[in-house]
């Protein structure tokens, strides 16, 4: 299990407040899929609106980004620019 | 309501359009005699982006009337460089890297050209009072003032091209 | 990363751009200069009011005067429901998007767009616009971001509810979502410590103020084709969002790029070409659309104005405890302000173990808030860095040396929760404090100010590839616009991997139905993703080069390596064969299996984020209160610098935007809420008068994650100024300001604020 680090309140209204959840995947495909099915609304939320930081990289739209039980996981608001 | 029949030397050539009365001579240039080189960044003056030399003055074509331009000599950036004979002022601009979107660029190269014309060993500072007319927002300026004293060093015969 | 720095023969020289000359001639064509035969002209009527609701539009007056051919408002565009459609650009509201090109029910600032006109000259177009009656009900209306957030404050969207507050609100708001970050605990953090700072900073709304104004030409055929030319940050979004707004099939458009004059975030959307095509669609003609000017300020995107609160806890040894920033910044008329990074990016350059950081995004009566450089993070960080000059001022700190005792480094978590990784702050800082300009002496009445910024960079889609001539001369084709000389770096990359000269290598933008999709220009990524597709399709080349050779010499391909533009056996037992160079290869493309080229399409990850420290040393007129820069030093860590003179060029480039942003750039507004300074006499940006040389100094610290160790640069450079230049006002007179910007009234005033304290000690 993987410790997912959730920051920034658009996505903890889904989880009731929690910040930190354990979670059985190991890519963000699987990710956004286990959270779908744990709290409806928070899949679509990540998939869409969120990056994942994996161990200091961060991965933007990127099904394959892999992390591991030992990894630092974080999700944080997508990253725009101009 | 008739248009104005003007006639002009434009870069060289004698040239003959037809106007209506409320149009600029950056109207015209773009818009009549397809010389779109000359750009609308303001059409009030501040940008400088049109500028054209008209009789041997700076001038901001977009301050001008297209029926004004007639039985004047008026140079364009499409009349700056002499066939595939860049200026040096275009040659230094892009040794310097003195351009990064390009907009800005035909006023200013028009506008530097009128500076050396008239003023063939400005000092820095004279070189930005003079361009002030000229806004770019991409360069910060400093690669363009470097181009323009650069290009002012070639044509005193100071430096080899 | 592949190729080492010592190797390299093109990769960090100065070639001149492939597109120089047609710039320098003024043959370039920019969004414009395109002519169709056929073409009419299109003109936008704007609302005169900040906020009324759109009773009707009756444009039958204008539809019967002669010489004009179309007219449509918003009735003429699918009607889009409230959704945050993902069509392969991020999250975009299509609905909002709609309604900003064309005004639904409400207009919500002066100068939306609420019906436009098509018509044989521009004079005609005028006319008709004169013709068109709108009935409005004008509504009370609200700018100022806190005035907005107020319990009674005149309401946008009846159907905007505060986000991220629990439990969720039942009463419509202008707070359009409220986002949270917390490290530690901030509360206890500031108990411990023995200094605290606070401060409330605000800053005004300012504009990309590209010199080129939004232009298009479209055309739709009527077969439902279209054809765009027009100047953007992306020719896929400019097709993307037509085909979203207007309902037509990406496959029948076609946007081709024409050269950009600027955008530096405020072209990554559209707003006139949809109108343009719908125009276009009824008139059967060509549709040119451009913006004056004055259409440029009121009616699109400036970055938001903001107001903050900072407070920063620190033992007396220096060490930052805890900090608390809450922000509130305007969107516009639409939700949207860049919050999110705003609140990442204030402390992201400090190791800070107890962090408390509000924001809002507050909705009002001004254009809808689009990207600039670094979207969100200049605000925050002008005020982070002030703080932090004046945390270092009391405690008796050296500026740089606080900022090295507390800044980021390899393994320090952010307050935002990820771990910094391959960073180069602290080598940064130390490039700075090694600088002759740190340590020049100042004469009386001088002061010098530093401040530093953090920016993330992004990846993201890309496609470019390499074709070979038969001659062996390269066409390297790029996804994405050129703003900045991005063509002369992908094709340095190109060239590098290949083996050849920079010059035998010429790169071009094609349109969007000839080249794979590529995300925008913006978020400094092309140089990072477009680049790194162009250095993939450049390296399959070189393997299908090996390949060709390995069958003209008749060995295994493990025998032959390529080198220097040749291919050449790989050591005596492969066998004694002369070089086979590009040129000879192309010749035999066909016999050997076909044409030579590669594209690649990736979605880039691993961009690596990028900082600045920037020096400044300024006067002070006490008299005039005007605000006069000495010198300019601009460091930052570049990864590696392709094209030196282009990374230059970004880092000066933005620094001279965000001393603008410092000393002059606002948008007021009069007491109907329009805006009064719509133009560059009075919208001040900087002059070639109004700054000194920018020394540009490129620190590279690699981006492992690129093939040649490259970060991207352009956003950076925009974020240090405005503090940079506070902390030396304040040094040069011992006066802290803590609004923007820094104009002569209000330095004077400040000043005179001062003065009769000054004169009583």
């Amino acid at each position: 299990m993987t410790k997912v680090v959730i920051t920034g309140s658009a996505c903890q209204r889904f989880t009731g407040g929690r910040t930190e959840l354990e979670v059985a995947a190991t890519t963000f495909r699987r990710l956004v899929l286990e959270l779908e099915e744990r709290f409806p609304g928070l899949g679509k939320q990540v998939e869409e609106g969120m990056a994942v930081a994996i161990d200091g990289e961060i991965f933007q739209d990127a099904y394959s980004a892999k992390f591991s039980p030992d990894s630092e996981v974080v999700l944080i608001p997508k990253i725009g620019g101009g | 309501m008739a248009k104005h029949h003007v006639s002009a030397v434009i870069n060289g050539e004698p040239t003959e359009f037809l106007c209506e009365t409320q149009q600029t001579m950056l109207d015209v240039l773009r818009d009549e005699i397809g010389l779109t080189g000359s750009k609308e960044g303001c059409a009030s003056g501040d940008c400088g982006a049109c500028s054209i030399i008209v009789d041997g003055r700076l001038v901001c074509s977009c301050l001008m009337l297209g029926c004004e331009a007639d039985g004047t000599t008026i140079t364009t950036i499409e009349g700056v460089a002499q066939g595939d004979h860049l200026h040096p002022v275009q040659q230094k601009f892009l040794e310097h890297a003195a351009l990064q979107c390009g907009f800005c660029t035909p006023g200013l190269i028009v506008a530097s050209k009128a500076l050396l014309d008239e003023n063939p060993n400005p000092t820095e500072e004279e070189a930005r009072y003079w361009l002030a007319g000229n806004l770019c927002r991409c360069t910060g300026y400093d690669k363009v003032i470097r181009a323009v004293m650069d290009a002012a060093a070639v044509m005193r015969g100071e430096k080899v091209a | 990363m592949n190729y080492v720095s010592s190797d390299l023969k093109v990769v960090g020289t100065r070639p001149i751009r492939p597109d120089g000359v047609e710039k320098v001639t003024g043959r370039a064509q920019f969004g414009a200069d395109m002519r169709m035969a056929g073409m009419i002209w299109g003109k936008v009527l704007r609302s005169p009011h900040a906020h009324a609701k759109i009773l009707s539009i009756d444009t039958s007056k204008a539809e019967k005067l002669p010489g004009v051919k179309a007219v449509v408002t918003a009735k003429d565009f699918p009607h889009i429901a409230n959704e945050e459609a993902f069509v392969g650009e991020g999250p975009m509201n299509f609905r909002d998007l709609s309604r900003n090109c064309l005004a639904w029910d409400k207009a919500l600032y002066e100068g939306h767009a609420v019906a436009a006109v098509a018509a044989a000259t521009p004079a005609i177009a005028d006319a008709a616009l004169e013709l068109i009656d709108v009935n409005y009900e004008v509504l009370p209306y609200v700018i100022d971001v806190e005035d907005a957030m107020a319990d009674n404050a005149p309401v946008l969207h009846e159907d905007l509810f505060t986000a991220g507050v629990e439990p969720k609100p039942t009463k419509p708001s202008n707070i359009a979502k409220v986002v949270t970050f917390k490290k530690g605990d901030a509360e206890a953090g500031f108990k411990d410590a023995d200094v605290i700072i606070e401060g409330r900073y605000t800053t005004k709304a300012v504009h990309q103020a590209y010199i080129e104004p939004h232009a298009c030409l479209c055309w739709h055929n009527p077969d439902g084709q279209v054809m765009i030319y027009s100047s953007s940050q992306g020719h896929f979004m400019v097709r993307a969002y037509c085909s979203k707004l207007l309902g037509i099939n990406i496959a029948n458009i076609r946007a081709v790029p024409l050269e950009i004059g600027g955008g530096f975030g405020g072209k990554t959307l559209v707003y006139l070409e949809p109108v343009a095509i719908a125009l276009s669609k009824k008139a059967g003609r060509p549709v040119k659309m451009q913006m004056t000017r004055d259409e440029v300020f009121r009616a699109s995107g400036p970055t938001s104005g903001a107001t903050m609160e900072v407070k920063l806890g620190a033992k007396k040894d220096g060490s930052i405890v805890a900090a608390r920033q809450v922000l509130k910044y305007q969107a516009g008329a639409f939700p949207g302000s860049p919050i999110g990074p705003g609140c990442m990016c204030g402390f992201a350059m400090y190791d800070i173990p107890n962090v408390d950081v509000v924001g809002y995004d507050v909705v009002s009566n001004r254009p809808k808030v689009a990207a600039y450089r670094a979207p969100g993070a200049p605000i925050s960080s002008w005020a982070v860095e002030c703080a932090l000059d004046d945390l270092a001022r009391k405690l008796g700190k050296d500026p740089i040396e606080i900022r090295e005792q507390n800044g980021a480094r390899n393994g320090t978590k952010t307050h935002y929760g990820p771990t910094h990784q391959n960073i180069g702050f602290l080598e940064t800082l130390k490039a700075a404090k090694n600088h002759p300009h740190w340590q020049a002496p100042l004469k009386p009445g001088q002061g010098r100010g530093i401040a530093c910024g953090f920016w993330f960079n992004i990846g993201g889609e890309s496609s470019a590839g390499c074709h070979i001539g038969e001659d062996g001369t390269v066409v390297a084709v790029s996804g994405n616009p050129d703003i900045g000389g991005s063509r002369a770096s992908i094709g340095m990359m190109v060239a590098e991997v290949l083996g050849v000269p920079a010059e035998q290598v010429r790169t071009i933008i094609p349109d969007t139905s000839s080249i794979g999709f590529s995300f925008l220009t913006g978020g400094s990524r092309v140089t990072f993703a477009t680049g790194m597709a162009a250095t993939q399709a450049a390296e399959r080349v070189v393997e299908d080069l090996k390949r060709r050779a390995a069958q003209i010499w008749e060995i295994p391909v493990e025998a032959v390596e390529w080198k220097d533009g040749k291919a050449y056996p790989a050591g005596s037992n492969a066998g004694a064969f002369e070089p086979l160079d590009l040129a000879t290869l192309a010749l035999r493309a066909g016999r050997t299996g076909g044409p030579i080229g590669a594209e690649v399409s990736l979605n880039a990850q691993g961009a690596g984020p990028g900082f600045g420290v920037h020096i400044a040393d300024v006067e002070v007129d006490h008299e005039t209160g005007a605000v006069k820069i000495l010198r300019y030093t601009a460091i930052q860590d570049v990864g590696k610098a392709i094209h030196p003179s282009y990374v230059e060029g970004q880092i000066q480039g933005g620094a001279a935007q965000g001393i603008g942003w410092a000393l002059n750039e606002e948008y007021i507004y009069d007491k109907n809420g329009k805006m009064d300074n719509s133009g560059f006499l009075d919208y001040r940006v900087p002059v070639a008068s109004d700054v000194p040389m920018i020394e540009a100094v490129m620190v590279e610290v690699p981006n492992p994650r690129h093939p040649f160790g490259a970060r991207g640069v352009g956003e950076v450079p925009i974020i240090p100024p405005m503090a940079a230049i506070g902390n030396a006002i304040c040094a040069a007179t011992g006066v802290r300001l803590h609004d923007l910007p820094m104009s002569p009234p209000k330095v004077r005033a400040a000043l005179d604020e001062v003065a009769p304290k000054m004169a009583a000690e």
